[in-house]
C-alpha cells in the first residue's frame, strides 16, 4: 500500500518543479505516477486527466485529488493536494511580502513594464491554440465570441456566462436525446 | 469583514472555473479588480507575471498573492495578510475538491451521460471566450502606455507581438519569454 508521505513527497516534487501553470505539470506527473512509481497505468492516467478537465477548479489540484483518492482514499487525496500546493503557496507568499518593498526600486518597475505586455500575449496565445483543440468552426464560433463580448464589452460577470453556458448545454443535450429517441 | 468576503469570493471563483488557470484569470479579474477593487488592474497584471514565473498552478498562485495584497491594502499587518493568502488559496480549491471526491465516489458513471457531455461541450467553447475576454482586458494603457508614437507604447507592442508569435509558432516556454521581456524592459527604460 502506498504511504501517505510517498504521495505527499511525489506531489511536492511535481508542484515544485513545474513552472507555468497546471498543464505544464502533466508530463512530470505522468513520469512520476505512471513510469517511476507505477501507481497506475497510462490509460487510467488519461481517465484521471479527462475527468480533471471536465470538473471545475484548479486543474493540477483536481489531478492530485484524484490520484490521491484512487490510491489511499480521502486522506490520500489530502496528502497529494498538500504536497502539490505547499511550495507554490510558500514561494508566492514570500514574494508577496517582499515585492511591495521592491516596487519602489526603479529597475524593478522597468522590468515589470517589459513583463506586462508579455503577460497579455501569454494569455492571448492560448485562445488560438484552444480554438483549434475545441474544434471551433463557422457553425459554433458565435459561442466563444458572444462570451468574450458579453464579458469584455458589456461587463457581464463570467460567472453568469458560465452558468448560462452550462444551462444551455444541458438543455441542448436533452433536445438531442429526444431527437435520438424519436428517430428510433 | 474582509476575511469573510475574501473566503466566499475565492470559493465562488473556484467553483465556476472550467478549463484551467487561464479561464480563472477572467473570473479573478471580474471579482477582485472590478467588483471588490482589492487590486488595481496593474497590480493584477504584475501578479499574473509573477505567478507565471513561479512554480505551481496559476489559480493557486493568484489566489495566494491576491489574498495577501487585498488584506495588506486594507491596512492589516503582514501576519494577518499571510493568513488571508492561505484563506484565499484554501477557498479556491474547496468546492472543486469536494465535488471531485463526490464524483470519484458516487457519480463517475454520470460523466458519460449525453446531457453532461453536451454541457461540457458548450462549456469548453465558452471557456475560449472567457480567456479571450481576460486577454482583451489586459490590453490597457497601464500595461502598454498611452497609445501613440511614444517609447513605452512601441516597446510594449514589440514585446506583445514577439511573445505572441513565439508562443504560437515555436511553443517557447513562458519562463524564457518572460525573462527576455523583463530584460527588454530594463534595457529599454533603464539604460
Amino acid at each position: 500500500m502506498v504511504k501517505y508521505c510517498e504521495l505527499f513527497i511525489t506531489f511536492l516534487k511535481v508542484g515544485t518543479f513545474t513552472i507555468g501553470g497546471g498543464y505544464a505539470m502533466i508530463p512530470l506527473m505522468q513520469h512520476e505516477v505512471v513510469e517511476r512509481r507505477r501507481w497506475m497505468d497510462a490509460e487510467t492516467f488519461l481517465d484521471v486527466l479527462s475527468l480533471s478537465q471536465a470538473m471545475p477548479g484548479v486543474f493540477a489540484v483536481n489531478m492530485a485529488t484524484q490520484v490521491g483518492y484512487r490510491l489511499r482514499g480521502v486522506r490520500g487525496s489530502a496528502a497529494a493536494i498538500a504536497g502539490n500546493v505547499l511550495m507554490p503557496i510558500a514561494l508566492v507568499l514570500l514574494i508577496a511580502i517582499f515585492f511591495r518593498r521592491f516596487k519602489e526600486v526603479p529597475a524593478v518597475e522597468q522590468v515589470f513594464m517589459g513583463l506586462r505586455p508579455a503577460v497579455a500575449a501569454l494569455i492571448a496565445a492560448p485562445v488560438f491554440t484552444l480554438a483549434r483543440s475545441a474544434r471551433i468552426g463557422w457553425s459554433n464560433c458565435w459561442i466563444p465570441l458572444a462570451a468574450a463580448l458579453l464579458i469584455w464589452l458589456l461587463g457581464v460577470s463570467p460567472i453568469i456566462v458560465v452558468l448560462a453556458a452550462a444551462a444551455a448545454g444541458w438543455l441542448w443535450g436533452r433536445a438531442e436525446n429526444r431527437n435520438l429517441k424519436t428517430k428510433r | 469583514m474582509i476575511f469573510w468576503k475574501l473566503f466566499y469570493t475565492f470559493l465562488i471563483i473556484g467553483a465556476f472555473t472550467f478549463g484551467g488557470g487561464y479561464s480563472m484569470v477572467a473570473l479573478i479579474q471580474d471579482q477582485v479588480v472590478t467588483h471588490h477593487g482589492w487590486l488595481t488592474a496593474q497590480e493584477f497584471t504584475d501578479i499574473l507575471a509573477i505567478s507565471q514565473m513561479t512554480p505551481g498552478p496559476i489559480g493557486i498562485n493568484t489566489a495566494t498573492y491576491a489574498g495577501y495584497t487585498a488584506v495588506a491594502n486594507a491596512g492589516y499587518p503582514a501576519w494577518l495578510a499571510a493568513a488571508g493568502s492561505l484563506l484565499a488559496s484554501l477557498a479556491v480549491v474547496a468546492v472543486p475538491v469536494a465535488l471531485m471526491l463526490l464524483v470519484c465516489r458516487y457519480l463517475s458513471r454520470y460523466m458519460d451521460h449525453p446531457r453532461v457531455a453536451a454541457m461540457l461541450r458548450v462549456l469548453r467553447l465558452t471557456v475560449v471566450g472567457l480567456i479571450a475576454a481576460a486577454a482583451l482586458s489586459l490590453l490597457t494603457a497601464e500595461s502598454f502606455g498611452q497609445t501613440g508614437l511614444n517609447r513605452q507604447f512601441i516597446v510594449s507592442l514589440a514585446i506583445f507581438a514577439a511573445v505572441f508569435v513565439a508562443t504560437l509558432r515555436r511553443k517557447a516556454s513562458p519562463l524564457t519569454l518572460l525573462a527576455l521581456s523583463g530584460l527588454a524592459g530594463w534595457v529599454a527604460y533603464g539604460l
